[in-house]
């Protein structure tokens, strides 16, 4: 026998129920309790660069919209920049949360487009947002990417979505562009089925 | 910039994403494998919170949506440190809760269940771990309650924790039980982790030394976040 290594294990998931909104989110769940809930506003008042809107639905293997997720937003900002990694605008936090409606199932939410991360190795990254998303049925939460249709060159060499081996696939990380508003659909199961990440 | 690698997800600890016994797993849970990402920026940074953030009485559930008198049921604390892989205290990190009522009844417009809303227990709480990652909680000890899955499925007393870290890719949430709890061993919930001592680690301990006599009795959960790496990598500028 070897010597053992004391590493601790880490807490093992658990799902976060269709009752996450009151933990997260409680205004959602309906009722008013802390005087600022968080994840409410992703850019902040003073964030520069162009405004956008992401709309989009996520639905489950059988082509319903999962109306109970909640969505985690981290980015950059406009000028590739994360807080805690360098001088960000007062105010920016780069992180949000993202309810849907209860009946429709369809999420929106305004932020800032964030510009381009150096990713590994030197390799710049197109501009992307993180997303994590939790849900009932779901054990651990889900980590995927949102890129911009409408930086088709960035998307070509960027190194994440280069890595996904099914050229075909890496359609479904990208969101569509209508003027500033994007259009990003997550399909946890099934027909383009959304690339997730072992991060 | 540099900074510190993560250790990998050990996937076999964590449940995996198709559980049958657990029915909504099965339309929700994804069919390919995941894409293994070397970590960049983007999964190695993370939000921070301040104390600017939250207010005193957040972490007291107690109190925080008392409406004039005091929620029904056994007062507890809950206590422990977020500690990450290497056993190091993680500081300064957002901890976040939410229950049922002493009843199993959730303040939550979709939760229908018959048992009563206490009207001074709102089921929410959060905190900042202390320079120790210490944190504490005063809360009423959440009832059982059934769900649907099986026709008499019941959900061992819990309460659901999200907790931050320092990277995004630390984001956990996860769900504590009591110590003692015959229901823990029937839930399909909790049985989704494979290895018995992964659900162990999700048992708090009835803790008699941090109980306040004559007031409230507590329980201590650890919880635990992925480790870094000691060793770097380093983004060189472009060109080099
Ligand atoms: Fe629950």
């Amino acid at each position: 026998m070897a010597q053992p290594l004391d590493y601790l294990k880490e807490s093992p998931s658990q799902t976060a129920g269709p009752y996450v909104h009151i933990g997260l989110a409680p205004g959602d769940a309906g009722f008013d309790i802390y005087a600022q809930e968080l994840g409410r506003d992703i850019a902040g008042p003073n964030a520069t660069g162009t405004p956008i809107t992401v709309t989009g639905t996520v639905t489950d293997g059988t082509g319903a919209p999962v109306k109970d997720v909640l969505i985690e937003v981290w980015q950059a900002n406009a000028a590739g920049v994360y807080p805690g990694a360098g001088e960000v605008e007062e105010g920016f936090r780069g992180w949000g949360r993202v309810v849907p409606d209860f009946d429709t199932g369809q999420f929106r939410f305004a932020t800032v487009k964030p510009g381009p991360v150096m990713g590994r190795n030197a390799r710049p990254m197109a501009p992307h947002l993180n997303l994590w998303l939790v849900a009932r049925g779901l054990n651990v939460g889900l980590n995927t990417r949102m890129y911009f249709g409408d930086e088709a060159q960035a998307n070509a060499a960027d190194p994440v979505l280069n890595l996904i081996e099914q050229a075909q696939r890496r359609a479904t990380l990208i969101a569509r562009a209508d003027g500033s508003t994007y259009h990003f659909d997550i399909r946890l199961q099934g027909e383009a089925e959304t690339v997730f990440f072992d991060v | 910039m540099t900074a510190t690698d993560l250790f990998q997800r050990d996937r076999t600890w964590h449940p995996p994403a198709l559980t049958p016994d657990y029915k909504t797993s099965v339309a929700r849970s994804p069919r390919f494998a995941l894409l293994s990402l070397q970590t960049s920026a983007s999964e190695l940074t993370g939000p921070t919170f301040g104390h600017n953030d939250i207010a005193p009485l957040d972490n007291d559930l107690i109190r925080n949506y008392a409406h004039g008198g005091d929620p029904i049921g056994e007062r507890i604390i809950v206590h422990g440190r977020v500690l990450d892989e290497n056993a190091r205290p993680v500081p300064h990190t957002l901890v976040e809760i939410w229950q049922a009522n002493a009843g199993g009844r959730y303040r939550h417009k979709k939760d229908s269940y018959l048992a009563p809303i206490d009207p001074n227990f709102g089921g929410c709480g959060r905190t900042l771990t202390d320079e120790n990652g210490y944190y504490t909680f005063r809360t009423i000890k959440p009832g059982a309650y059934p769900w649907r899955n099986w026709v008499n499925n019941w959900r061992p007393a819990h309460i659901h924790v999200s907790v931050f870290g320092t990277a995004f890719a630390q984001r956990l949430i996860t769900q504590m039980y009591f110590e003692g709890d015959p229901l823990i061993a029937k839930c399909p919930i909790v049985q989704t982790i494979p290895d018995p001592r992964a659900i162990d680690q999700l048992v708090a301990a009835l803790d008699m030394n941090a109980s306040v006599p004559l007031d409230a009795i507590a329980y201590k959960f650890d919880i635990v976040l992925r480790g870094t790496r000691s060793t770097y990598f380093e983004n060189r500028p472009e060109g080099n």
